[in-house]
């Protein structure tokens, strides 16, 4: 009875610990969202990336016109109440490709830097926790991948692979990775000294779980703010590598592609290629205020 | 200090050699005969043999690499497909423009970046702050070769000021050397701001102020120099950024630089000229971060040599 008793009241002090674990972690969350708010230009991004996302999504419910309909005596139309900022060379709605646009930069913002993460992840953890040779044969690829000028190197994979939107995805995961593999490698190499660690591994839990359950969770906070970021720069990374004419190819509306098909007539169709260069702007910028803010809110010495 | 820089030098040689190596492979598993591709007409496959055996294309892989790591050593880089002249000379005519449009860039960025970072601390939280702050974050969220075209039309077409292109009287340079700098004013400018502001914060700060020295004072003599490490540090790494954006502007601008040289070659379809155009830029932005790992070293004695 006695022992039934004292059992009892110890699982009802494991849950309180458990409510009190849960609570700090809410709080944690709390504070950033909090610090967060704050920040009006992260905010304002915050929004501008919302509505760029449902622009993405929704892109055939929205768009006006026909992305891709050619209508050669529509050619140039100035911007006007039906073609909002009027028509290209092939008589297209400049807008309704724009719109469409943003699905091509959604996924390219979204998936190789993804994929550069997850890969940098976990080579930046093998190499901070085992450190040896493993650790010096990953982070001198590392530094060989860095010392490329990023566009040359992704125009180089982009040469061999030839050119196309899935390619892009490649080419930007084997420039991308590095630099998160060096971030995380830094933190295991910390964290692994830390007293929760040293506990984990006394009481023999596998190198595998430690990684797992330890020391990645603690650097999730750094890589929230390595992807948001990482997100504006694969998304002018694409741009630029259609611009220069070895990404995504014609029809596709990439509003990199859109530039460099629309400067030839920069003088008589400014619209042309001028509006899809601000859609890269001002998305960039969503993007850039958000990561900043995000960084701001995270690092409790930048706060006030 | 002598050792340190020695040592950082050794440093780079295994970094170089990764360099050349990823770059031989990715130009090398390329699908399609280089000869055919050269020879362009219908040709008999004998002489794409001989051909072949001439470019000893049909050697293995690995005596290719060295042979191709040996020349580069003596400055040998191969023929261009396309032109038909040494790689090497093609490179090193165009070198000093892509250098002189980096180094106006980085100029310009360097005299409107740390000025707005300084103004930026001593109006902190002010509207003029925010103003050159939001300005930065513009600089480096602009297309390249979007505030290119954008110049383009203000400055050549509606204004008639500037030159649209070409590269032939030093006035030619302002426009791809604004838009080149651009972003990395921005880089520099919060980048001075932030590490100004960190250093304002400090103990001798205050002190400086307490015993009644003018903030003008305090910013010159005692803030300043201490907040100029980052600083310094990220004009030699700049190097990789401005090759990066030469490769856009000098397109855009037709200047005669490494970069337009490395787009030809792609459209071209010409390898050694774009692994040559590569491994130069890389070699450049090798130099410009050992520069700025001793630079750091020299005006920050607390680094040591470990």
């Amino acid at each position: 009875m006695a022992l039934k008793f004292k059992l009892q009241k110890k699982d009802s002090g494991m849950k309180k610990k458990k409510q009190a674990l849960k609570k700090a972690q809410e709080s944690f969350l709390q504070d950033l969202f909090r610090a967060f708010r704050k920040n009006k230009l992260a905010v304002l991004g915050g929004v501008i990336v919302i509505l760029f996302l449902i622009m993405a999504i929704f892109a055939p419910f929205i768009v006006p016109h026909d992305p891709y309909a050619v209508e050669i005596d529509l050619q140039f139309y100035e911007p006007s109440s039906k073609y909002l900022i009027g028509t290209d060379m092939f008589g297209r709605d400049i807008l309704s490709r724009i719109i469409y646009g943003s699905r091509i930069s959604l996924i390219i913002g979204l998936i190789p830097t993804l994929i550069s993460m997850i890969v940098g992840t976990v080579l930046g953890m093998i190499a901070g926790y085992y450190g040896g040779k493993i650790d010096y044969f990953i982070m001198r690829l590392a530094d060989i991948v860095l010392a490329f000028p990023s566009l040359l190197l992704s125009m180089v994979v982009m040469y061999t692979l030839g050119a196309s939107l899935l390619n892009i995805f490649i080419a930007l995961s084997v420039v991308g990775w590095a630099r998160t593999a060096r971030v995380v490698r830094s933190q295991t190499l910390s964290l692994k000294e830390k007293e929760f660690v040293e506990g984990a591994r006394a009481i023999g839990v596998s190198k595998q779980v430690i990684l797992l359950r330890h020391i990645f969770p603690n650097c999730v906070p750094s890589l929230l703010v390595l992807f948001t970021l990482g997100i504006p720069e694969a998304i002018m990374s694409e741009a630029s590598l259609s611009f220069l004419g070895v990404g995504a190819q014609p029809p596709t509306p990439s509003w990199g592609l859109m530039v460099y098909r629309g400067k030839e007539f920069i003088f008589s169709a400014p619209w042309v290629a001028i509006t899809p260069g601000i859609a890269i702007l001002i998305i960039v910028l969503a993007f850039n205020f958000l990561g900043d803010g995000l960084r701001d809110a995270m690092d409790p010495y930048m706060k006030q | 200090m002598g050792r340190y820089i020695v040592k950082r030098i050794l440093g780079a040689i295994p970094i170089l050699i990764g360099v050349s190596l990823i770059l031989f492979i990715l130009l090398n598993i390329v699908p399609g005969d280089p000869v055919a591709l050269m020879m362009k007409e219908h040709i008999s496959s004998d002489v794409v043999a001989r051909v072949r055996a001439q470019m000893h294309l049909d050697d293995p892989g690995y005596v290719r690499y060295f042979r191709f790591l040996w020349n580069a050593l003596h400055g040998d880089f191969g023929m261009s497909y396309k032109l038909n002249r040494p790689v090497a000379s093609l490179l090193l005519n165009a070198f000093p423009n892509t250098l002189m449009l980096a180094l106006a860039a980085a100029i310009f960025s360097w005299i409107v970046g740390i000025p707005a970072g300084i103004i930026s601390v001593v109006k902190k939280y002010s509207f003029i702050d925010y103003f050159f702050m939001g300005f930065a974050l513009f600089g480096v969220s602009m297309p390249v070769f979007w505030s290119g075209l954008i110049m383009q039309y203000i400055f050549s077409l509606k204004l008639g000021w500037l030159p649209a292109a070409g590269f032939y009287s030093p006035i030619c340079i302002i426009m791809p050397a604004i838009v080149l700098g651009w972003s990395s004013a921005g880089v520099i400018a919060r980048l001075t701001r932030s590490s100004l502001l960190e250093v304002m914060g400090n103990d001798y700060i205050r002190t400086a102020r307490a015993k009644g020295l003018t903030e003008a004072a305090v910013l010159v003599h005692h803030a300043l120099k201490n907040s100029f490490l980052p600083v310094v540090t990220i004009m030699a790494i700049q190097v990789a950024s401005l090759l990066s954006g030469a490769v856009i502007t000098e397109s855009i601008f037709g200047v005669p630089g490494i970069g337009r040289i490395a787009v030809n070659a792609i459209q071209d379809r010409d390898m050694p000229l774009l692994q040559g155009a590569v491994l130069f830029a890389t070699f450049l932005v090798i130099i410009g971060n050992l520069a700025a790992d001793i630079l750091y070293s020299y005006i920050d004695p607390r680094i040591k040599y470990d």
